[in-house]
């Protein structure tokens, strides 16, 4: 083929100087630096004004729903780690609790405390990789390293807990993995007490701030009927002033017995979305104060008399038969197995021995726990919900977490549906962004907090 | 409950079968109602539900007692903000004719969602406006979440040709 002259290039057919406006095609991802995830924007330029645009997910797709089906009620919740991989143990005690709605069970006091601190936490320094993340793009750097500092204390609260920074997989159906550690309480108030004080200097650079205002204030708009028609919820719904929120509007745990504010604006628009995201972490922050001064108090060292003795010496005294008092005798288990003393892991988890593990010592102790304990592992027995669905909604740090559950009544998933609740936003993202400039996109796309794992399932 | 009593007065024979297990308000509807009865639960000032949380589907084709019944059902959730309560409504579905009218028109999130199903059952949605996959990618074969779809099945690798 002869070489196009610049000439013929200028003139050619439906390019160049001909007739009538000439929009360009401009794809913004899939691994781009101001993207959050692997997502894919490709947008229909007029000049630097977005005409349109059209949204590509599916990058982060690894069957999530699918690897459900395929192992035990129990073998999901390690990926329900994965879905929103910022606050992952609120997915672990949304997929849990649907779970437990299916089997019609109710968890023990201390454990709902648990969930209400635990998903409080998290929710906080989701909240804080969102804000942090989307100051960072828009020049603000130093925010963002301060609240990653704030979330530093947080996970190391959670790591405290849970043993993991992020894949946790502290939930269980029933309970949680184990209690919580000692001087817990402590080390959360003064984890708040630093992460107040960076939201305090957030606050202060950013609220207010010109350049941030310009950037935010009327950007990313979305009216309240279009929020509601594309069923966003979370934060985003807040900011158009709709106060729903799962956990005021159908209490699940203990949030019917603690106090806090929904904080809502009107504009809708990313600065409206950022002020609701900095309010909701104080009143998590509250909450947690809150239900850490009411949990049900226990020890959580049990005070034996006695020296605890190694789990090897323990079963080779049940083997010798010697296994009078050997119920009461307590045992020194590394606390990746489990190793609580009975007393915490029955605060935690709830008696029903159909779907709570037994302690290590009674597994390791007598015939029954043994039996107990393998009818939960071994294939084909494990917890067994009736057949039907049941759907339970949690408040995850992007709106409404639902999973939608399916039994036929065997040891397996039949169905594991999650509702991501990112995914309005993002399928809302073109609405968003229409007739703005690309620039706007960033601090929009921000704003969603898109999250892939959730997304893409 | 009494929203289950007032569609089963209204719709009659449309609403196949209703149940509550668990609290969670439920009805199954004949396809050729599910918009009707999708607008009405919008519109009416009593239900007025503004919100379809989700929108997915269940393959029943290995369900215990259900393997020659009707193999997909395409659930929906509703949620009202004004009133603050949920309704699930189930469209059954044949697999030699798994097509749905879409609810694109009444809720936009609709159009994800149903590319979403059509992309893991393989189920149609009637008068979609952008009927595309959402999470594969357009040359994948088949629909991964149909419960004849193994799940160690490996498809080639796309790209450009080299």
């Amino acid at each position: 083929m002869a070489e196009t002259t610049r000439q013929e290039f200028m003139l050619g057919e439906g390019s160049g100087t001909g007739g009538g406006p000439q929009n360009i095609q401009l794809g913004v991802g899939p691994a781009h630096p101001a993207m959050h995830g692997i997502i894919r924007i490709v947008t229909e330029l007029d000049g630097e004004v977005i005409v349109n645009a059209d949204v590509e997910i599916g990058y982060l797709h690894r069957a999530f729903e699918k690897d459900c089906e395929q192992g035990g009620w129990n073998n999901a919740i390690p990926f329900t780690d994965r879905l929103n991989y910022v606050s992952p143990l609120i997915n672990n005690f949304g997929y849990a609790s649907a779970v437990e709605k299916l089997l019609g069970i109710d968890v023990t006091e201390r454990c709902k405390y648990i969930r209400v601190i635990m998903s409080e936490i998290s929710r906080i320094s989701d909240h804080l990789t969102c804000v942090g993340a989307s100051a960072m793009e828009l020049g603000a750097f130093t925010v963002f390293l301060y609240m990653i500092k704030a979330r530093e204390y947080l996970w190391e609260l959670v790591e405290a807990v849970t043993g993991a920074r992020l894949t946790i997989s502290y939930g269980r159906v029933g309970g949680v993995k184990a209690d919580l550690p000692e001087g817990f309480a402590e080390r959360t108030l003064k984890a708040f007490k630093e992460t107040r004080e960076v939201l305090d200097e957030v606050h202060r650079l950013l609220t207010g701030n010109r350049i941030f205002m310009d950037r935010m204030v009327g950007v990313g708009a979305l009216s309240r009927e279009e929020t509601i028609a594309y069923a966003i919820t979370g934060p985003l719904l807040r900011a158009v002033g709709v106060g729903y929120d799962v956990r005021r509007a159908q209490p699940y745990y203990t949030y019917d017995r603690v106090e806090f504010e929904i904080p809502t604006q009107k504009d809708g628009d990313n600065y409206a979305r950022y002020l609701v995201r900095m309010a909701e972490m104080e009143q998590s922050m509250r909450i947690v104060e809150q239900a850490l001064a009411a949990i049900p108090d226990g020890p959580i060292n049990v005070d034996f008399e006695g020296r605890p003795i190694d789990p090897a010496a323990y079963v080779d005294q049940g083997k010798q038969g010697k296994t009078e008092g050997l119920l009461l005798l307590p045992i020194t288990l590394s606390p990746n197995l489990q190793g609580q003393q009975r007393a915490d892991l029955n605060r935690v988890n709830m008696g029903d021995k159909r779907v709570v593990l037994p302690p290590k010592e009674t597994a390791y102790g007598s015939i029954e726990g043994l039996m107990n304990h393998f009818m939960l592992i071994m294939e084909g027995y494990g917890i067994q919900p009736p057949p039907g669905e049941a759907y339970f909604p949690v408040e995850g740090a992007n709106g409404e977490l639902g999973f939608y559950v399916v039994s036929d009544g065997t040891d397996r998933p039949y169905r594991v549906r999650c509702r991501p609740p990112c995914l309005p936003p993002v399928a809302a993202l073109p609405r968003m962004i229409a007739g703005e400039m690309v620039a706007d996109l960033i601090p929009t796309f921000g704003s969603v907090n898109m999250i892939g794992g959730e997304l893409d399932r | 409950m009494e929203i289950l009593a007032e569609l089963q007065r209204r719709f009659g024979d449309a609403i196949v079968e209703t149940h509550e297990h668990h609290g969670d308000a439920t009805a199954v509807v004949a396809r050729d109602a599910i918009l009707t009865v999708l607008a009405h639960c919008r519109d009416d000032v009593a239900l007025a539900f503004d919100v379809l949380m989700d929108l997915t589907a269940v393959d029943y084709l290995r369900y215990p007692g259900r393997e020659d019944g009707p193999r997909f059902e395409v659930v929906y959730h509703l949620y009202s903000i004004a009133h603050n309560h949920r309704l699930r409504l189930k469209v059954r579905l044949d697999e030699d004719d798994a097509t749905v009218p879409s609810a694109v028109a009444l809720w936009p999130i609709a159009n994800w969602l149903e590319r979403e199903v059509w992309d893991m059952f393989g189920v149609r949605f009637d008068g979609h406006p952008d009927p595309r996959r959402l999470l594969m990618y357009e040359e994948f074969v088949g629909h991964p979440l149909r419960k004849d779809y193994p799940i160690t099945r490996r498809q080639p690798l796309i790209g450009p040709a080299t």
